[in-house]
């Protein structure tokens, strides 16, 4: 850290700016200051993929303030956006560029959801110069310090982009093992990264890449390809991400196997309705309908309630919610909690029987 | 009697706001109440980039005040100067910012330095107990006698209603501690110190309140006080006289415009009795008796923090200040139609009147004789929507 860093984060400043703190001044001068926050500016904007009739995919450039302590390979950040100037809106990405130091460039890639706010913001209009809010990198789906002889990358569509930056943070390592990265995607027009992989392909160096298009007819992900391309896969170190039928195929595959780790983008899909039973009652606009099993955001959604919410995945705490009575279960940890009046975040929860939040 | 959150008015005898809250009818008050619903649905769809970049603005010309203010100082001769700038900063933080913003006028920005939950403001008030006595206590209960401990901040006697006792005599020089104190009387105002004269609680009860409110004294000390004035060497008893005179004239101006929002001529008080189970429309009407606006110029409905349309704050606390202004054009023509009286006049005339009222209510109701008229005159709750009602 610089020896300005180290004043602007002194105690003798925090005391002067009291009680706004030194960020609400220098952000006044230049919102690339910061002794605390974290933000960026936008660098670039690159479409990656541009198919006609689909959402594109771009590739966005961010240049952070000094206060960015760098990421780890698979690592995520929270990202918010100020649409039309005003309301901050927040969701997460992965940072797909390779490991980054503090201060560092990086990049993220996404695609514009038809109806997503952020990424549709961020890939059709967001222009560079656009000043974007941002956590320090976050999440353990990352690569070991010490990389086995062996690694394993499966991905599909947009979850491409955390094995991309550990594919990318291995070349620069110059690690000398094997590497094996599988990706699934709709077709080639639909590859992202394609130029990129294709010359890693023809490089060689260890890395054996396979773009594979089940929709067009190439094999689906089993156990029995997979032990033909990488005999005794569930012994070697794998990584995993993208859509949840993807997931659950390879967990499928991996039976239990402690070599896997996944990474989802959005949550699991809670147990179906028959096993849940009770009501969801939502106290404050009176709403209440049969437990359908299903996420509390998303019941409270199905009902025509608009809670605020950010990542959908537990992370940025801003659906937390009171639920005054019942039992809730995590979906992403399968734990259940029934203390009373609990501030839960109700886009991984799903109630277990009755169940009454403050919304 | 003393007026405390505990010891209501027993007797049910009802008291002129009372009345004047009879006066409209359960249908017209239902109606009037969709009215104002109305307009804020309608203000609320209407939020956006306009708002938010007023309020980026005037946070912008703050900081710009503040620091130019901080380095005036270094200069001897700008010494007032600094102090100007210096006081303007402090007001447009705690008014046009700081009362607003945690009122969560600017909640929906999702901005964390714009948010209810987490601004502080620039005096030794800590935000969290300023929001629970502010927010919920007296918008809530605004001008019930008994629940609101803004009515005269447990201290003055601002109600006929009030049980006038020798020591109100001292109403004025009360009066005039609280406005030269005034960041200090809002800060005490949760430890309910008459409360605890009185023997209703004790000093023990407030404890969970201590810890915030040192720190918050702290630290408002240590840089009004010793840092900023030490930082300008051996200008520091100049510096030091500087930000001592920058609060004060915040205190006094946050003093007056706040009691020209309750206590001027016409405003009712109310029962507990008649607003228990309360409509949203009774809600409404109640809050449009119980407020008054202050007229002027747009610059100095900025420096009010729009608090000179106290009406509409309390109508609609939450919407962003800026916009009341245009609402009361709209609340003002409901109002006729309904002959409600609005409340409002110049800044010198709700002064004048507030003033009246502290030397008035000094004195045993009954005034003797040899007292001056002016002293003596209109009792507060008076009605003053003559007009008959609208069908
Ligand atoms: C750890 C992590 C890493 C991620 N990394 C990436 C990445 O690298 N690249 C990438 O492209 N994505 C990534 N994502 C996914 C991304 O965060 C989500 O797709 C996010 O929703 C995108 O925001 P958005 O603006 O497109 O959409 P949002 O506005 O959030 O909408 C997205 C979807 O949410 C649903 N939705 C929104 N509002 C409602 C509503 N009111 N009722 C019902 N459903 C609703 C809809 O299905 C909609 O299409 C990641 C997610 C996580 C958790
Ligand atoms: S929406 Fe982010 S934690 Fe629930």
């Amino acid at each position: 850290m610089s020896i300005g860093q180290s004043i602007l984060r002194s105690r003798a400043v925090a005391a002067l700016t009291s009680p706004h703190g030194v960020d609400r001044y220098l952000e006044q001068v230049n919102p690339m200051w910061a002794a605390h926050e974290v933000r960026a500016r936008i660098v670039s904007v690159d479409r990656e993929v541009d198919v006609p009739g689909h959402p594109p995919v771009a590739t966005i450039t961010l240049q952070p303030t000094s206060t960015w302590r760098g990421h780890r390979a698979g690592q995520h950040v929270q990202l918010g956006v100020e649409i039309d100037g005003a309301r901050r809106t927040t969701r997460v990405f992965t940072v797909s560029s390779p490991d980054s130091r503090r201060g560092d460039r990086f990049t993220i890639t996404l695609r514009a959801n038809p109806d997503g706010v952020v990424s549709r913001y961020l890939v059709k209009r967001a222009t560079p110069g656009t000043m974007v809010h941002l956590s320090e990198a976050e999440g353990d789906f990352v690569l070991p310090d010490h990389v086995p002889e062996h690694v394993l990358f499966i991905s599909g569509g947009s979850g491409i982009t955390p094995v991309m930056s550990m594919l990318r943070s291995l070349q620069r390592r110059t690690h000398r093992g094997r590497v094996t990265f599988v990706h699934y995607a709709q077709s080639p027009d639909h590859q992202i990264f394609a130029a990129e992989l294709d010359e890693i392909r023809r490089s060689g160096h260890g890395i054996d890449v396979h773009l594979l298009h089940p929709e067009l007819g190439d094999p689906a992900l089993s156990p029995a390809w997979l032990e033909r391309l990488v005999p005794g896969y569930r012994d070697v170190p794998t990584w995993a991400c993208g859509p949840a039928p993807l997931i659950e195929a390879v967990q499928a595959a991996y039976d239990g196997s402690d070599a896997l780790r996944v990474e989802y983008f959005k949550a699991p899909r809670p147990a179906a309705s028959s096993e849940v039973g009770g009501d969801v009652s939502f106290s404050r606009s009176g709403e209440s309908a049969p437990n359908s099993g299903a996420s509390l955001l998303e019941q409270a959604e199905a009902l025509g309630l608009r809670p605020e919410f950010g990542c959908r995945m537990g992370i940025c705490f801003t659906c937390t919610s009171r639920k005054s009575e019942g039992t809730v279960r995590n979906v992403l940890t399968g734990e259940e909690s029934s203390l009373p009046d609990e501030d839960i975040r109700i886009c991984v929860s799903a109630p277990v029987g009755d169940c009454t939040v403050e919304l | 009697m003393t007026v405390t959150a505990q010891s209501a008015p027993t007797d049910t005898h009802t008291i002129p706001g009372d009345a004047l809250l009879r006066r409209l009818t359960p249908e017209q008050i239902e109606a009037f109440g969709a009215e104002l619903d109305e307009i804020r649905q309608r203000v609320i769809g209407r939020l956006g980039e306009e708002d938010a970049t007023y309020i980026r603005n005037v946070v912008k010309a703050q900081r710009a005040f503040e620091v130019a203010g901080r380095a005036l100082f270094y200069v001897p001769p700008a010494w007032p100067l600094a102090v100007a700038a210096l006081s303007v900063s402090k007001i447009l933080d705690n008014m046009e910012i700081g009362h607003n913003v945690m009122h969560g006028q600017y909640d929906w920005m999702g901005d964390p330095g714009l948010n209810s939950r987490m601004y502080e403001w620039d005096n030794v008030c800590p935000s969290d107990q300023w929001k629970y006595s502010h927010n919920y206590i007296h918008h809530t209960y605004t001008n019930i006698l008994g629940k609101d401990r803004d009515i005269g901040y447990g201290i003055l006697r601002m109600d006929e209603e009030q049980e006038w006792k020798p020591h109100y005599l001292g109403n004025p020089l009360y009066a005039t501690l609280l406005m030269l104190g005034f960041e200090w009387g809002v800060a005490m105002h949760d430890l309910e110190f008459e409360r605890i004269m009185a023997g209703e609680k004790t000093w023990a009860e407030t404890k969970h309140l201590h810890a915030g409110l040192i720190r918050k004294i702290r630290n408002q000390a240590l840089k009004d006080y010793l840092l900023f004035p030490a930082l300008t060497g051996p200008l520091f008893p100049l510096t030091f006289a500087g930000n001592a005179t920058a609060n004060l004239v915040r205190n006094i101006w946050a003093f007056n415009i706040i009691f020209c929002g309750h206590f001027p001529a016409g405003v009712s008080t109310f029962s507990q009795e008649e607003c228990e189970d309360e409509s949203r429309g009774h809600w409404y009407y109640r809050q449009l008796l119980g407020s008054a606006n202050i007229t002027g110029s747009k610059l100095f409905h900025v420096m009010t923090g729009n608090l000179s349309h106290q009406i509409e704050h309390h109508l609609f606390p939450d919407l962003p200040a800026r916009r009341y202004p245009e609402i009361a054009e709209e609340v003002r023509e409901i109002c006729e139609r309904y002959g409600i009286a609005y409340n409002t006049g110049p800044l010198g005339k709700q002064l004048g009147s507030v003033a009246r009222k502290i030397c008035r209510f000094a004195l045993p109701d009954k005034a003797p004789r040899f007292l001056p008229g002016f002293l003596g005159g209109g009792r507060s709750g008076e009605p003053v929507a003559e007009t008959p009602l609208a069908a």
